[in-house]
């Protein structure tokens, strides 16, 4: 069976569209938000949910994602709270969303308890950020019997090679970071990440996503013509932080996520 | 040399430590370590270098000193490691010389590096101006007011220091600030961990540039003694100095080797340093180890008086070689540590760092557990110069208390 990262994959082949990823922190400001962002998201044509579990210690985000996260830890966003959470959107609407965390939480729960848990709540498929492909074995076997796909991460540091061995543990897409650095908004995207891409889909039949540091529609245009889908995370973060924590104010982040997706649609 | 008990895998395991828990994005680079530090570990024109700018610039080796009149306190014979009379004041510049050497083969131009007490941001910045690299040191805001001597030190001699205002401002931000430093700039930049912490080959390739201390130790003991000790103590925070001087003796299975943790205030979450009595088996920061952490993995607050030893987890060798019963950990409190700095002024006219203090009140603490004939050695890890105004703080607080009742 097919995960639900994996049918939107065909179905968006099928009708020649790319893809538009976002990611939000889970919790941040509190998880009754998170909820009704995720919905709003969903309406405003969003294809995959990308949900951050904070972490007290985020290794790869830049700041906007670590002082979200400490928002979320602040306000009570345990992974037990977070998955009741994606149960509760899940009861609702059936967009895939995966789960972005660190291996510690993941660890302390035990990590079969915990894929069992993402995979019940209705989670597709997990991005482990300080998991590299030569730790993931048990992992990677944890993650298929539970159904959910194994999200893995290529960089402009990563030899061919090393792509190679990625995407063959990778399932549901391969998501290619777009620089050198952390989590965070740029003011332009590099020729080595479009570079990155055609490297990418030249080892496997996944679909490929481009992101980090993709935060304007001329960005998201150009990483949709190189990339099968095109992940935002920081910007949305900051302007869901910028906005007031009321319906409205969610709602206005939400149509400013649909210009993005509208700059995603348009290339083919 | 010969391979200890705890050789890693060639993914850094240690048993089932260590490892390389980090984001794709700094495989490669520490790949590239991997394969360079493999090169230089058979280059004896390395081994050459290195040794010299030890000798002629550190000034090792460190005297291994017998401590009368501590001695006569204890009631066995204890010998200090002097790695407080290293150039810079404390042991650290083992380290950073040897990985500044690799850096300058692997054609680095940057070094960068996290400092808790600031004793290794000071040793970091010493090697990158003779070797005129740039040189940017991250370090906890909370860390820069305790030991605003070495962050003075450190401008000095022409690093940048980085204010870390992140979660509790202390070691274990910084080391997080530094690998997103590392993660952005890998092109042209070499980051010089500074304890035998982080994701492979870091944890054994520190243990090697410190390993010195204790191929010293051993030397010298078996030439003034003619025996190896009984007992080697050592604090440990991520566990330099410690795995330093315990590599050298773990064949010696009948040389006690005991590590010293920062016990703080009490054994409570958020108020001490003592992994092996509060955590629990996680992964921090690259590697797999113990961890001060709450039931849902969130790594939790610690303190303790010394910089150097607040944080919340241990280098990975040190779990295994608790697991193997090969080392004994224990921990001394903030107020035993303030003891035992008094204790050796007092009684050896050695100032110790806050940090080395803790080996010096396990012994004072436990004193009854030796005999006359036992032979003790101390690692003395650094000098105390940076700590004297928290001494005093600590000093006024407690006579505040006495005479507040």
């Amino acid at each position: 069976m097919k995960t639900r990262i994996e049918q939107r994959f065909q179905e968006l082949a099928r009708r020649r569209q790319k893809g538009f990823i976002a990611y939000i922190t889970a919790g941040d400001p509190s998880l009754e938000a998170t909820e009704d962002f995720v919905m709003r998201l969903a309406e405003a044509g969003v294809d995959i949910v990308e949900l951050g579990i904070p972490f007290s210690d985020p290794l790869a985000d830049g700041r906007v994602n670590q002082e979200s996260a400490a928002r979320a830890l602040e306000a009570g966003a345990t992974p037990a709270r977070v998955l009741e959470t994606v149960a509760r959107i899940r009861s609702r609407c059936e967009i895939p969303m995966m789960g972005y965390t660190y291996m510690n939480p993941v660890h302390a729960r035990g990590a079969g308890r915990f894929m069992k848990e993402a995979s019940a709540a209705g989670l597709d498929g997990l991005l482990l950020l300080d998991l590299p492909v030569e730790e993931a074995d048990p992992y990677r076997v944890l993650l298929r019997k539970h159904h959910l796909d194994h999200i893995a991460l290529v960089t402009p540091t990563t030899p061919d090679a090393r792509i190679a061995k990625i995407v063959k543990s990778a399932t549901g897409f391969v998501y290619c970071v777009s620089r050198e650095g952390v989590t965070g908004t740029q003011n332009q995207l590099s020729p080595a990440a479009i570079d990155l891409v055609r490297r990418t889909k030249s080892m496997t039949a996944l679909p490929v996503a481009l992101g980090f540091g993709i935060g304007t529609p001329d960005h998201a245009r150009t990483a949709a013509a190189a990339a099968d889908a095109v992940v935002v995370g920081s910007a949305i973060v900051n302007r869901l932080h910028e906005a007031p924590d009321t319906a409205a104010g969610r709602q206005a982040a939400a149509d400013w996520v649909r210009t993005l997706i509208d700059a995603v649609k348009g290339v083919s | 040399m010969p391979r200890g008990i705890t050789e890693p895998d060639s993914l850094g395991h240690f048993g089932p430590y260590g490892g390389m828990y980090v984001p794709e994005t700094l495989m490669s680079p520490l790949q590239d370590l991997i394969a360079e530090y493999a090169r230089v570990r058979r280059d004896p024109a390395f081994k050459r270098e290195l040794n010299a700018y030890l000798r002629d610039f550190v000034g090792r080796p460190t005297p291994l000193y017998h401590a009368q009149r501590l001695s006569a306190e204890v009631g066995a014979k204890v010998y200090l490691k002097r790695e407080d009379l290293c150039h810079t004041g404390a042991h650290k510049i083992n380290n950073s010389l040897g990985q500044v050497l690799l850096a300058r083969r692997m054609g680095k131009k940057r070094i960068i590096a996290e400092t808790g007490a600031g004793q290794h941001g000071v040793a970091t910045a010493t090697v990158s101006a003779m070797f005129g690299m740039s040189c940017v040191i991250y370090m906890g805001a909370v860390d820069m007011e305790r030991q605003a001597l070495n962050v003075s030190r450190m401008r000095r001699l022409g690093a940048t220091v980085v204010p870390v205002t992140a979660g509790q401002k202390t070691l274990k931000e910084a080391i997080s600030e530094a690998m997103r430093d590392w993660v952005t700039n890998v092109r042209t930049t070499h980051y010089i961990l500074g304890s035998a912490l982080g994701a492979h080959p870091y944890p054994m390739m520190v243990r090697d540039f410190q390993s010195v201390i204790g191929r010293e130790a051993r030397r010298q003991i078996l030439a003034k003694e003619g025996r190896l000790p009984t007992h080697v103590v050592a604090c440990v925070g991520g566990g330099s100095n410690a795995i330093g001087i315990f590599y050298p003796f773990i064949r010696d299975t009948r040389v006690r080797l005991i590590g010293v943790e920062a016990g703080g205030e009490v054994i409570r979450p958020g108020r001490h340093a003592a992994r092996f009595a509060g955590g629990r088996v996680g992964i921090l920061q690259g590697t797999r180890t113990y961890v001060l952490q709450d039931a849902d993995g969130q790594i939790q607050l610690t303190h303790s008086v010394s910089a150097g030893l607040d944080y919340a987890a241990i280098g990975p060798e040190h779990a295994l070689l608790r697991e193997l019963k090969r080392a004994e950990y224990h921990h001394a409190s903030d107020a035993e540590a303030m003891k035992g700095v008094n204790a050796l002024c007092r009684l050896e006219g050695i100032l110790p760092a806050l940090e080395t203090a803790h080996a010096v009140a396990y012994v004072l603490k436990t004193r009854k557990q030796f005999k006359p004939r036992d032979l003790v050695v101390i690692n003395i890890s650094g000098r105390g110069d940076k700590d004297v105004q928290q001494m005093e703080a600590w000093d006024a607080a407690q006579a505040a208390q006495g005479s507040g009742g």
